[in-house]
């Protein structure tokens, strides 16, 4: 049986931003990196928040749900989430899903840190 | 299929698939149109409204409190891969549905961007709406609904390995869609519909021949209404559907007098 490998981790954080590198395979079972990626991105309670999904392999629809459950927490803490890396594919996959109405995409992340501000 | 009976595992499509990149696979598990609805194809006996043109909304979109909810069966003794499992469930999806919630798929079936029309008794009558097939992969596949829908999110059914038994999972993550829908949903409607979750996972289980034992959980995801999505009402295919209903009689006399 195929079993997904996930590599979630904290890259960056201060007081403006964090950064969260997301790898591999995104599925239900990314539930407790992702959430424990946060937390650690969390500590300084940044003002934005940057995915990096450019080493991301796959993703399904329980990982959207997943990247759903991290945003209501950031918006709960008045917190902005930024995509970066994302390719054609799963632009259009956010745009299908309607979250790129609350995360922003963009190209890379030095626009993205530049929205921070 | 009688598969159950057979007593050994049952090889899937997946199996054909190990090779594929996982680019591959997700080019082709997710829908590829885009958010605006295309019933397309004729669907006997269905009533078709408040799907066409209509945009998917997910669990952003919608206007009550966010709830994630997850329906689990065992199926103990079932010598299936969970590759097999869903390819029943996909196949024969409108058969697990209770009384009075029929589903009309397309003759592609539970395909990705497929559009699967509802028609369904509710104590107001009669409500047409529809989802659409956002992922379908060989082991669990996702329903989004459009606006009107009485809920704005998703639905993922899906099979997997765990001890070495099958588990069965719906799992929903949505909000009403508007202020109406979600009053009546603290009334009585979020019961029904985890009822018919239930029955849903229940019936499939029966049908791979065991007795259902559904576990339940419910998580509050987001405690919040969405006031700015207050004006999702305009959509409600309920109220429409019953317009709909209502007007049939002036529709007839209309026709006639042409």
């Amino acid at each position: 049986m195929h079993q997904p490998k996930t590599d979630i981790g904290v890259r960056d954080f201060d007081a403006r931003v964090g950064v969260i590198a997301i790898g591999g395979e995104i599925t239900s079972a990314s539930e407790e990196a992702l959430m424990s990626a946060y937390a650690e991105a969390n500590q300084a309670a940044p003002a934005g928040l940057i995915l990096d999904f450019r080493e991301m392999a796959y993703m399904n629809s329980s990982g959207i749900g997943l990247l759903v459950t991290l945003l209501i927490r950031a918006n709960r803490q008045g917190q902005r989430i930024f995509a970066v890396g994302l390719n054609d594919h799963y632009r259009q996959i956010f745009e299908l899903t309607r979250l790129d109405e609350a995360i922003h995409l963009c190209a890379d992340e030095s626009q993205a840190r530049a929205e921070i501000g | 299929m009688g598969a159950h009976d057979e007593g050994r595992p049952v090889d899937t499509p997946a199996a054909a698939g190990e090779a594929v990149s996982p680019e591959r696979r997700s080019e082709q598990a997710w829908a590829r149109s885009g958010r605006h609805l295309r019933v397309g194809g004729a669907r006997e006996g269905a009533l078709n409204l408040n799907v066409e043109g209509r945009d998917v909304t997910g669990p952003l979109q919608g206007f009550g409190r966010l709830w994630q909810k997850t329906f689990r069966v065992p199926l103990e003794g079932v010598a299936l891969s969970p590759g097999a499992v869903v390819d029943v469930w996909k196949r024969e999806f409108p058969s697990f549905q209770p009384p009075g919630n029929r589903f009309y798929p397309s003759l592609t079936g539970i395909a990705p961007g497929e559009v699967v029309l509802i028609n369904a008794r509710t104590p107001a009558g009669t409500i047409s709406t529809g989802v659409m097939v956002l992922y379908a992969d060989d082991e669990s596949f996702t329903l989004m609904t459009p606006e009107g829908h009485p809920e704005s999110g998703w639905v993922t059914f899906s099979a997997t390995l765990e001890d070495d038994t099958v588990v069965v999972q719906v799992q929903t993550m949505a909000r009403a869609n508007d202020p109406i829908y979600e009053l009546v949903y603290r009334v009585m409607a979020s019961r029904t519909q985890d009822r018919i979750w239930s029955h849903v996972v229940g019936a499939l289980a029966e049908r791979l021949g065991v007795t259902p034992r559904v576990e339940v959980t419910r998580t509050l995801v987001d405690p919040r209404v969405q006031w700015r999505r207050a004006g999702n009402i305009r959509h409600n295919a309920q109220i429409l559907t019953v317009l709909y209903v209502l007007g049939a009689p002036f529709r007839w006399r209309r026709r006639r007098r042409a």
